[in-house]
């Protein structure tokens, strides 16, 4: 099992080293000169040429990629201009705060989904069927922010219910004790229902406008791999040997059924990560999407480079389970492995 | 017949409400099951005799539903049965096999686990002894070591032991009636006599009544007691095996009977009488070999490799699907190549096609040896419009979205043989004529076209660049038998009139009898046997074809 982890990871490799080249040479080509921008307006050409020398970028792409390599080796990500924090620390803050939103809307999406395509491909043609087209239509159709301004709009405007979209706990609260970063889980673990419930408020709208975004393609997967699992010969056996529907609907089709929603799931989420630079805006999250994208226009090129690598270690890993969780419910890809 | 039989199908109506209206596929159809007999359904596709057991077991799909007749199973309405009272029959009273046994398991659990589920649904065992109960059930089915068979996913089963595994899960609740659908249709001849006669032995040893469906007579007048013919959902003709193949008294049935590949008989005989009788005296092998095939070997590694692993597996010896094969094939000759799946006859065919390299030896083709150009150049080698290929599935080798015409031109568009395209369309239409497909028909697409049509095509697309070498990988393997007879007739006289030489691959010794000069018996990667067909085939030498003969079928005539 080990052996098969190191291999599949192992073939990561190249794309990572990959990503590191390109991240490198896409900020370099961005329009915008950052040691002007930290000079200020008033500065004078002198002063200007001597914060390019303190960053390094008076010297040539090739040398200044090594010296980037050579960071990164020894786990370097550089220091932010903006914040005048090491990158590092800076994605260490803030990386569990999107990881907990982004993880927090694909569940979301997953318990309303996968009922609901599951619901469509039993009942094909009825009103259920129809539902979950006009949903799924509808949340793939609306741009993130929109359904993020529109939340905000109804529930905290117009009802009332929820708090204000400024991040994660309100001012009143303080933050539980850190153990994994995630604030709903750190809570529960110290037994914190107040902070717990002040969490929760916080993340209900962010967390729903990404699960919106994110129930069409698993609905529609799920519903498209039940389909072709019920007209399968082994429902059929199954069926004529008097299980009970329950049993063939979960046992039988739903757990093959999952064999292709599994193999999306890896692409909602990097869908989840483009959109969470959005959504973390509209709600004042203070996640890495908003980091970035603020460090972006700053041409801070540290912030950025380190982002897009984090991002990509990101998706590697979490491709990584996904291939497991593929290995555990599929027992021919285990011998093939 | 006895008083009161088991099932009793009386007048049975099933419709399917399709985009055009709905369809009648079964219609008053009359079938009876006595305690104890085996009564054999025996029809072509579309004929209704699958439905009509679906219709039994209540299973038909959303869109089929029973619009007439009676069915009544041990003095049970199974029409007003509730569906709680259904699935308590279901498994337990009435089980039913199906074809193709690897894909009727669920891919994804262990074959043991699939047949506690059906013990415990119908209360046959507690979680305490059911594995202990499922095992028994493996045993019965004589599966060897079935303690570690329990934990067995299907793929990791051959498709014989596969259908053991779909008996045993049928008969584990000891039900009463097994409805056997096409149980060994996709399966080796030998497999699928150790098949039928372990259902034989085991529905004998409990007394149980058996409806067996198939589209092969031989098959069912060979292990049923009564015989029902089926066409286009009605049933034409009932009567005891014994009498059926002596006495046919339908038209169909002759029809039927005579369709179906059998010893003493000649190509044109399976045609209905009244067809045009050219002479089928076979065009004498003229001399010159066209094809020499020497040394051929085909290996595959062991097991597949990742990135970190690759010595390892390296070190192992490969898998040899075909070992130093030699053989030749003469101009104007046809050779069939038969044997069991997995015996590398498919392999074979393919590196002849030039479509797969072989690891070593050498293929002689019209005094060149093609094997020394790689498969992916071979495609624009002069040879290449030389060696043609008829597919194994008429449908599957067709492009969906090419009309027949379009899918016949396509070698002369990719060879330039002919250019203009007034000058393709008339080689189109001379072809569909020499395949005996209406011209008016070759702007249809496939799916407008039936089974022996595509199969035309299908040849025709092959004979288009005038080959001088056709591969027919068992081109009739998915067709009716009566469509099977026209089909193999039309090759006997394109062979003929085109001098062209076939390889003819096929799992079936009765249709290489009748259309090859020789025949070469593989397994395992080796020819066991070759010579003249008739000779192999009276006179066997080796063990291996005297077993594949002894296999088919033989109906009591």
């Amino acid at each position: 099992m080990l052996r098969t982890l190191l291999d599949r990871f192992a073939t990561t490799l190249p794309a990572l080293a990959g990503v590191v080249v390109v991240s490198f040479l896409l900020t370099r080509v961005l329009p915008g000169d950052t040691a002007a921008y930290f000079a200020g307006p008033a500065a004078t050409p002198q002063a200007i040429a001597q914060i390019r020398t303190e960053l390094g970028l008076d010297r040539s792409l090739p040398e200044q990629f090594a010296r980037y390599v050579a960071d990164l080796a020894r786990g370097d990500l550089g220091r932010s201009l903006t914040t005048g924090q090491p990158v590092t620390t800076d994605l260490g803050s803030r990386l569990p705060a999107s990881a907990e939103l982004t993880l927090f809307g694909l569940v979301l999406s997953l318990l309303v989904a996968v009922p609901l395509g599951v619901a469509a491909a039993l009942r094909q043609g009825s009103l259920v069927d129809h539902a979950c087209r006009v949903v799924a239509t509808a949340g793939v159709s609306l741009p993130v922010f929109f359904t993020g301004l529109l939340l905000v709009y109804v529930f905290y405007f117009v009802l009332g219910w929820s708090p204000a979209p400024l991040g994660r706990l309100d001012a009143f609260a303080s933050p539980p004790p850190t153990r994994t970063g995630f604030f709903l889980l750190d809570s529960l673990m110290a037994g914190d229902i107040e902070t717990f419930r002040a969490a929760l408020a916080q993340i209900a709208l962010p967390g729903l406008t990404l699960a919106i975004f994110a129930l069409a393609p698993i609905a529609r997967i799920t519903r498209a791999a039940m389909l072709a699992v019920l007209a399968a010969d082994f429902v059929r056996t199954a069926r004529a040997a008097g299980l009970s529907s329950r049993r063939v609907v979960v046992t039988y089709a739903l757990r093959n059924a999952m064999l292709p929603v599994v193999t999306t799931l890896g692409m909602v989420f990097s869908f989840l990560l483009g959109a969470n630079v959005l959504v973390e805006k509209v709600f004042a999250w203070p996640g890495v999407g908003s980091y970035a994208v603020e460090a972006l226009i700053a041409s801070d090129f540290a912030p950025v480079q380190g982002f897009v690598l984090a991002m990509a270690l990101l998706y590697t890993v979490l491709n990584l389970l996904i291939d497991l969780a593929y290995g555990l419910i599929d027992p021919r890809v285990r011998a093939a492995a | 017949m006895t008083a009161i039989p088991l099932l009793d199908i009386r007048d049975l109506t099933v419709e399917f409400a399709t985009r055009r209206g709905t369809v009648q596929a079964v219609r008053q159809v009359d079938v009876s099951v006595a305690r104890g007999e085996t009564v054999g359904i025996v029809g072509e596709s579309g004929s209704g005799k699958s439905v009509t057991s679906y219709a039994v077991m209540r299973i038909l799909d959303r869109a089929g539903r029973i619009a007439g007749g009676e069915v009544s199973f041990s003095g049970i309405d199974l029409r007003a049965a509730g569906e709680r009272q259904m699935r308590d029959l279901r498994g337990r009273e009435i089980s039913m096999i199906f074809q193709n046994p690897r894909a009727a398991l669920n891919p994804i659990r262990k074959v043991g686990h699939q047949i506690e589920d059906v013990l415990r649904q119908h209360a046959e065992a507690g979680s305490g002894d059911a594995k202990e109960k499922a095992i028994a059930a493996l045993e019965q089915v004589k599966i060897a070591r079935p303690e570690e068979r329990y934990h067995a996913y299907p793929f990791e089963l051959s498709g014989g032991m596969c259908q053991r595994v779909v008996i045993a899960l049928a008969l584990a609740c000891r039900p009463q009636l097994l409805i056997a659908d096409e149980p060994t249709t996709g399966l080796d001849v030998t497999t699928q006599k150790a098949v039928m006669d372990l259902v034989t032995a085991l529905t004998a040893e409990r007394g149980m009544s058996t409806v067996l469906i198939t589209h092969d007579l031989g098959l069912a007048a060979a292990y049923c007691d009564r015989i029902v013919v089926m066409e286009q959902g009605r049933v034409v003709e009932t009567a005891p095996a014994t009498t059926i193949f002596r006495a046919p008294s339908h038209a169909y049935t002759r029809k039927l009977m005579q369709a179906t590949p059998r010893p003493g008989v000649t190509l044109r005989d399976l045609l209905p009488a009244g067809a045009p009788a050219a002479p089928a005296a076979r065009a004498e092998a003229a001399g010159a070999p066209l094809l020499t095939v020497s040394g051929l070997t085909k290996e595959y590694p062991r097991a597949k490799a990742g990135l970190l692993k690759r010595k390892a597996a390296a070190a192992e010896a490969p898998f040899r699907a075909v070992d130093a094969l030699s053989f030749s094939v003469n101009r104007g000759e046809s050779v069939g190549l038969v044997g069991e799946s997995g015996c590398g006859k498919s392999t074979t065919s393919t590196m002849v096609m030039r479509l797969l390299d072989p690891s070593a030896g050498s293929i002689v083709f019209s005094g060149e040896d093609i094997s020394r150009v790689p498969a992916a150049r071979f495609a624009r080698h002069a040879l290449r419009p030389k060696i043609q290929m008829v597919f194994q599935d008429p449908t599957e080798s067709l492009n969906p979205r090419w009309t027949a015409a379009r899918a016949i031109a396509d070698p002369l568009l990719r060879f330039r043989t002919v250019k203009g395209g007034d000058a393709i369309r008339a080689r189109c239409e001379e072809l569909a004529r020499l395949v005996g497909l209406p011209v008016e028909l070759l702007d249809r697409f496939p799916h407008q076209l039936s089974g022996g049509q595509k199969a035309r095509v299908g040849i025709a697309r092959a004979i288009a660049p005038s080959p001088d070498l056709v591969i027919l990988d068992e081109p009739t393997a998915a067709l009716d038998v009566s469509v099977q007879a026209v089909v193999l007739n039309l090759l006997a006289d394109l062979k003929q009139a085109l001098g062209m030489s076939y390889l003819f691959v096929s799992h079936d010794l009765q249709v290489v009898r009748m259309l090859c000069d020789r025949v070469i018996v593989m397994r395992a990667g080796r020819i066991v046997e070759e010579g003249p067909t008739e000779a192999v085939l009276e006179a066997p030498q080796a063990e291996y074809t005297r077993a594949l003969l002894a296999a088919i079928p033989h109906p009591p005539v």
